[in-house]
């Protein structure tokens, strides 16, 4: 007589799933996961996906009138880099169920977001050194705590990620170190820079804790191991002694060092401004989907050329 | 990984990062005298034709950064623009070490390195870059045409040049022959796929073809400069090396089941006469703008 083992009952595979959840395990590709926790997860690293490919734009903006040679080469492997963060996470997407060709379309339909910081202009070349400083900067206290996120292959794209990322930081912040050695037109670039991008920069961390609508369960389920304003507090007390090594002074007069908290204490973002850039009405929203569109559909004709290629060499080699 | 990375921005050990100091300098710690029996102004000169290929090409590819049809492309298009910058690189800072007067002159106290003085700060007419290189881009197929004729004839002069004479031409043509190899490889096989691909994509890879072939010549018309150090064997004549550029481009244009278009050569003086097409100096506009507003800037 044989037995066919009865597959395991819903209940038990929640009960597998909460365990590895609460040993801080990893989550992998073959688990059983409820449907909320993978859609989830596809919303959140999609959306990181698409940061990376539509944060190719503002510095690629420079790349073509970089000041020095070795600038040049700087910016454009760092462009370079972004678009290999967008393939690896995108390849972490897929993964869940889902191709990389779905989540384009859905980027293009409007119907998934990427980080709203992308959505400002870089309107001189110390926007370069900004946004590797800044932005980067606050995408690192972000992405740092998701290297431990329970999913494994998102964890494991943002320890390469995080790597890269740092070393943008680096390059950017190098960038303005130079640019302040240099001539006084150069420091008032730097500065004016820094004006622009200082409170972009607070919101990439999204909205205050108690107006943050998908947090809460994103911490039970350990995508998200820090909240919102804890970050932010991380990221602006890091940020300040570097500011000042710097040369460069902080856009908010309220910025201040509080010794009771052992923080600093600091301005509240325009979150008015936060939510409009979000829903598309940044400075940048429609310029930055429209050379995103205008490279994809550009690209149809080479990619059916591949397929078509392809399918043709795959018929002669069975002959 | 841990948020250390993040804090150790500050002060620290810098010999972690490879943007240190040492990066600045391409020709850092290389003996960059000029051989015996070479005229420095010519070798000079000769640098500046080969470096300006690079320099001009690679802008060209660098323009397609977020705009290819794939990820997988945008990433190798932006490879083969890097390749090309660090050849420039050295090229000019070859050419400036060789023969100084060959620089433009800044103001006084200035800290622009001379491979910056020498891209940024010289007009169109200053330029010794081939057309091929400097004509606007157009679609993905035009890029692929492009970079099979340059980096096929590319190839086979940095194949002759690893013997040079001059000890820092050799280094970067055997640098440049691992690069140009997959460069012409990537082209070569985009080349056969646009041909056998779609009917479309068959229409657009001729179209290129038939736009970008009558520069095809220039590539081995050879300048006095040229002729004169390969006759020193510090350089290559371009002309030796057609016949077997030829062999391989046949080859590829054989797989591809595309008829060689008749060789027709566009008259008159070239790129390396310092005659460019009109594209040449909005693209310079464009790339040395920033750097001619701060003559004196750090960067």
């Amino acid at each position: 007589m044989t037995t066919t083992p009865m597959p395991p009952t819903e209940a038990a595979l929640q009960a597998s799933f909460d365990a590895t959840i609460a040993h801080h395990d990893r989550i992998e590709p073959r688990d059983w996961m409820p449907e909320g926790y993978r859609k989830t997860l596809i919303r959140q690293i999609a959306q990181h996906a698409h940061s990376e490919i539509i944060g190719m734009q503002p510095e690629g903006n420079w790349i073509s009138r970089a000041p020095s040679l070795r600038r040049k080469a700087i910016l454009l492997a760092k462009v370079q880099d972004e678009a290999g963060h967008g393939l690896y996470l995108y390849s972490a997407c897929e993964t869940l169920g889902v191709s990389r060709a779905e989540l384009v379309e859905l980027l293009l339909a409007g119907k998934q977001k990427y980080s709203s910081i992308f959505n400002y202009p870089t309107l001189s070349y110390a926007d370069v050194g900004t946004i590797g400083w800044l932005v980067d900067g606050a995408a690192i206290c972000n992405q740092v705590p998701l290297c431990r996120t329970s999913y494994g292959p998102y964890g494991r794209a943002m320890i390469r990620i995080c790597k890269e990322e740092s070393f943008h930081q680096r390059q950017g912040y190098e960038l303005l170190m130079t640019m302040m050695r240099g001539t006084d037109e150069q420091r008032a670039m730097v500065q004016e820079s820094v004006d622009r991008f200082w409170w972009p920069s607070l919101m990439m961390f999204g909205p205050p804790d108690d107006a943050s609508p998908n947090s809460e369960q994103s911490m039970a389920w350990g995508v998200k191991r820090n909240s919102n304003d804890e970050l932010r507090q991380k990221f602006v007390d890091m940020t300040v002694p570097q500011a000042e090594a710097l040369g460069v002074t902080l856009p908010d007069p309220d910025l201040r060092w509080n010794a009771e908290r052992g923080h600093h204490d600091f301005g509240e973002p325009d979150w008015a401004e936060l939510t409009a850039v979000i829903r598309g009405n940044g400075p940048c929203n429609a310029q930055r989907m429209a050379h995103r569109r205008a490279a994809h559909e550009n690209g149809a004709w080479v990619r059916e050329a591949a397929t078509a290629f392809a399918a043709r060499t795959a018929q002669e080699a069975q002959r | 990984m841990n948020d250390s990375v993040y804090d150790g921005l500050l002060g620290g050990d810098s010999s972690q990062w490879a943007f240190g100091t040492d990066f600045e300098d391409p020709l850092a710690g290389v003996d960059t005298s000029v051989p015996a029996g070479i005229d420095a102004a010519e070798l000079a000169a000769y640098c500046l034709m080969l470096g300006d290929d690079t320099l001009v090409l690679s802008q060209r590819l660098s323009e397609w950064c977020s705009r290819a049809p794939e990820l997988e492309e945008d990433i190798a298009l932006a490879n083969m623009a890097l390749d090309l910058l660090g050849q420039a690189r050295l090229l000019l800072a070859r050419a400036a070490a060789a023969d100084p007067a060959c620089v433009p002159s800044l103001p006084a106290g200035s800290p622009v390195p001379d491979e910056d003085a020498l891209a940024f700060f010289r007009d169109a007419g200053q330029f010794r870059n081939v057309r091929m290189a400097e004509v606007p881009n157009g679609d993905f197929a035009h890029v692929v045409v492009r970079l099979l004729l340059f980096s096929n004839a590319r190839l086979a002069i940095l194949s002759r040049l690893r013997d040079s004479a001059d000890a820092v031409l050799a280094a970067v043509a055997a640098k440049g022959v691992k690069e140009l190899t997959y460069h012409r490889d990537w082209a070569g096989r985009w080349f056969v796929t646009c041909a056998q691909g779609t009917e479309e994509s068959r229409r657009r890879l001729i179209d290129a073809l038939g736009m970008l072939w009558p520069l095809y010549d220039e590539l081995f018309a050879a300048h006095p400069v040229e002729r004169s150090l390969a006759a020193a064997g510090a350089g290559v004549d371009p002309e030796t090396v057609r016949a077997e550029a030829d062999v391989v481009l046949d080859q590829v244009f054989a797989v591809a089941d595309v008829p060689r278009p008749p060789l027709v050569g566009v008259r008159g003086r070239t790129g390396r006469d310092g005659l460019h097409t009109e594209a040449l100096s909005l693209m310079l506009a464009e790339m040395q703008v920033v750097a001619r507003a701060h003559p004196s800037g750090r960067w």
